[in-house]
């Protein structure tokens, strides 16, 4: 830098030098840039104007819209209610049988029933229905307590909970091992012990169950205590019973009931008509 | 600036160094002066008329009608474009893709046989500017009298004439900006609801940027525009080699320049009488005589005024020609054929538009996709019957309603759920259904059986569509 006199008058230059002819220029920003400049602060100030802007000590200042996220979600919200708002009109007043019967409504309500079956079922049931341990396969046509849209309906509404009596005490091993084997076979109703344990009473004399009070087919070869060895626990089954009070080691199953507060009526027509078109509907 | 060339291969004249000197003194054009280009017709003028009437499709093409509706549309909400009988959805839109490369390499093709072509005599930039001066000419008159003008104190007669003015390149652009959206929307409906202040905040929005945008660009940015925003010139410079044709100054013919005046003969001088025509009509302020250089969009407006001046002192034409550089420096040149670049860029636009024709008439009805369900991949029902299920989703790619059949072959003893005899497509959209196949297990030879869904149409439409998809069993079977 030097402090001599001015080598370059007339050039706007701030009088700093650099080996002799290098200097900084004190020149107009381009006007683009001024303009960009301004336009940016105006820009700021009408945007905090409109919009929550500046903090205060015990609030904000909530801008001259009044806009905020939450209103605009709500509003949001609400337009998707308005769309669903005619169907939803139309359900409300239908039966599940209906709704299911009508292409249309069945499609809508598919789409929220899958919603309420991710929130609702599919802990216990699998994200398709596919079942769980000790859970009902939902795609299947074997019902324990009727596959109709009414049958369903009233499941999901009331809940279900069979009991069957733990039979180590009527039974001696032997033979639960041979009533066991025939069941896993197909042919429960061939084994003498089918009627003199009394089995014949809940699942019938076909073997495949009694819908009214949730007793299990046992000739068609699903289960719902699902195992590796599935014969071992088919003897687990007859020796320790389901959801038998007085046996410890009984199995438990038990649908809890989602009528009565818990779920709305038109959830629960949505979720029948969603479980009934999983593919096993009757 | 690139006004000095890299010429090294132009030292065929020993007259180039001294042009280069004397350009080194050339006022480049960087935006600080108004470019006032002056008008005069010729060959070149009246090609690029003819060259710019195709922008006139832009204007008049979005009130084509075609079978009771627009012919061409762009429909982007509802995701097709219409042209005239072909419906394009967006699962065709591979098409794009092709037309683009088409363009492309259309443009490099192009540019590599005769330079800016594209630039000269088709943008949208130089046209619209061209248009927007030719209103400024007819308003203030020849160029020397604009500058005066601009110079002159604001007076009555100035402001009329200004306003006259923006208010003429403001109707441009707003023409310019609905043209453009009526390609996207019914151009009569957009009419209606933009003069009735019914459309949509984005139709306003787009209006007031095309607006606004073109007359800046064509108004006020003009040829500044080609010098330091647009992509294109720079690309286009790159693809130029020895044997493309561009404006091109004969300096062996023209050197050395000079003065003429009547009854002074010099002996020795070139043909260039330095009378700076070409100059004075070049719109973005070049001097071509300086070689070729970034600015020059091979108008050929410099062309038509430099021979209007060789008849008037009669000598020859094409002082200033479109020449290549083998051209100039005397060197054989290769007829298109014998060029590599030139045919290779052939050879991609004859596939381009292979692929395009192949496109357009094998379009096809129909689109299938089949989604097998994956939770459960399969189900046991009571019969012993293994149950699958599958989300078919078909696209309907015409404008009709369509009746169908869907057959599914693959093993024996299918029976379906879901799927109806006559099965109905709305048109132009995605329609899915949900189906239920059941397979006895004893037909199922393996866990994975794969099986076809075959779409027939009941309609006149012969086509049929098949799509292959897996039928899954227990592991056991395998």
């Amino acid at each position: 830098m030097s402090d001599e006199e001015n080598k370059f008058p007339g050039e706007n230059n701030t009088g700093h030098f650099w080996d002799d002819d290098l200097r900084e220029l004190d020149n107009e920003p381009p006007t683009w840039w001024t303009i960009g400049f301004h336009a940016s602060w105006i820009f700021v100030i009408i945007y905090t104007l409109l919009y929550p802007s500046w903090p205060g000590i015990n609030t904000h200042f909530k801008g001259l819209l009044g806009w905020t996220s939450i209103t605009e979600y709500k509003e949001d919200l609400k337009s998707i209610e308005n769309i669903r708002a005619p169907y939803e009109s139309k359900i409300k007043d239908m039966s599940a049988a209906e709704i299911l019967a009508d292409d249309n409504l069945s499609k809508y309500v598919t789409a929220s029933g899958k919603v309420l079956f991710g929130d609702n079922c599919s802990a216990c049931h699998g994200a398709g229905g596919q079942g769980n341990v000790g859970f009902p396969v939902l795609a299947d046509d074997d019902w324990l307590y009727g596959g109709t849209i009414t049958d369903i309906e009233t499941t999901i509404n009331a809940g279900r909970q069979g009991i069957m009596p733990g039979h180590a005490a009527m039974l001696d091993d032997a033979k639960i091992d041979s009533l066991s084997s025939s069941i896993f076979e197909g042919k429960a109703i061939e084994n003498a012990a089918y009627t003199e344990a009394g089995c014949i009473g809940c699942h019938g004399a076909d073997g495949k169950g009694l819908s009214f009070m949730g007793s299990a087919n046992l000739v068609d070869g699903i289960y719902r205590f699902t195992a590796a060895d599935q014969l071992a626990s088919i003897k687990h089954t007859i020796k320790y019973g389901v959801n038998d009070a007085a046996n410890s080691e009984s199995r438990n199953a038990v649908m809890p009931a989602f009528g009565g507060g818990k779920l709305s009526d038109t959830e629960i027509k949505k979720l029948a008509v969603y479980v009934h078109k999983l593919g096993g509907g009757l | 600036m690139d006004v000095k060339v890299t010429n090294e291969e132009l030292d065929c004249e020993k007259s180039a160094a001294e042009l280069y000197e004397e350009a080194d003194h050339w006022h480049v054009n960087t935006g600080d002066e108004i470019i006032h280009a002056k008008r005069m017709g010729g060959k070149f003028r009246d090609l690029k008329i003819k060259a710019a009437s195709v922008w006139l499709i832009f204007f008049l093409g979005p009130y084509l009608r075609w079978d009771g509706s627009q012919a061409v549309l762009f429909d982007i909400p509802n995701r097709k474009f219409q042209i005239f009988d072909i419906t394009i959805l967006p699962q065709d839109v591979w098409l794009l893709a092709l037309i683009l490369l088409f363009f492309a390499i259309l443009l490099a093709a192009i540019t590599s046989v005769a330079g800016r072509v594209f630039c000269g005599y088709f943008c949208f930039q130089t046209i619209w500017t061209d248009i927007f001066t030719k209103i400024e000419e007819l308003l203030e008159g020849t160029p020397a009298k604009r500058r005066k003008l601009d110079k002159a104190p604001w007076n009555a007669k100035k402001i009329r004439l200004k306003v006259i003015k923006h208010s003429a390149w403001l109707s441009i652009g707003f023409i310019t900006g609905f043209s453009f959206i009526a390609w996207f929307t019914d151009s009569l409906q957009l009419w209606i609801d933009v003069l009735t202040f019914e459309a949509g905040t984005f139709v306003y929005v787009m209006l007031l940027v095309f607006t606004i945008g073109t007359y800046i660009l064509a108004g006020f940015m003009r040829e500044q525009t080609c010098f330091w925003l647009c992509p294109y010139a720079r690309i286009q410079g790159v693809m130029y080699d020895t044997e493309t044709i561009l404006p091109t100054y004969d300096i062996a013919r023209g050197e050395p320049r000079g003065k003429l005046t009547k009854g002074n003969v010099v002996e020795g001088n070139g043909d260039c009488i330095s009378c700076n025509q070409c100059v004075a009509v070049c719109p973005t302020g070049i001097d071509i005589r300086g070689g070729q250089q970034e600015g020059c969009i091979t108008c050929g407006l410099c062309l038509d005024a430099c021979d209007s001046v060789m008849d008037k002192i009669g000598k020859p034409r094409g002082l200033i020609r479109y020449a290549s550089m083998n051209e100039i420096k005397g060197v054989e040149v290769k007829p298109f054929h014998k060029r590599p670049r030139v045919l290779i860029y052939a050879g991609i636009i004859v596939f381009a538009v292979t692929g395009l024709l192949y496109g357009i008439t094998h379009l096809g009805t129909y689109d299938l996709k089949v989604i097998h369900e994956r939770q459960p991949l399969f189900v046991q029902m009571s019969t012993g019957d293994i149950q699958n299920k599958y989300e078919l989703k078909i696209l309907n790619k015409t404008d009709k309603v369509m009746n169908i059949s869907i057959v599914v072959t693959g093993a024996e003893n299918i029976t379906t759920k879901g799927i109806r005899e006559k099965m109905t497509l709305a048109p132009s959209k995605l329609t899915s259904f949900t189906v239920f196949l059941l397979i006895p297990k004893k037909n199922l030879k393996k866990a994975r059986t794969p099986i076809y869904f075959t779409i027939e149409s009941y309609q006149e439409f012969e086509d049929t569509v098949e799509y292959q998809s897996m039928f899954y069993g227990p592991k056991y079977l395998n």
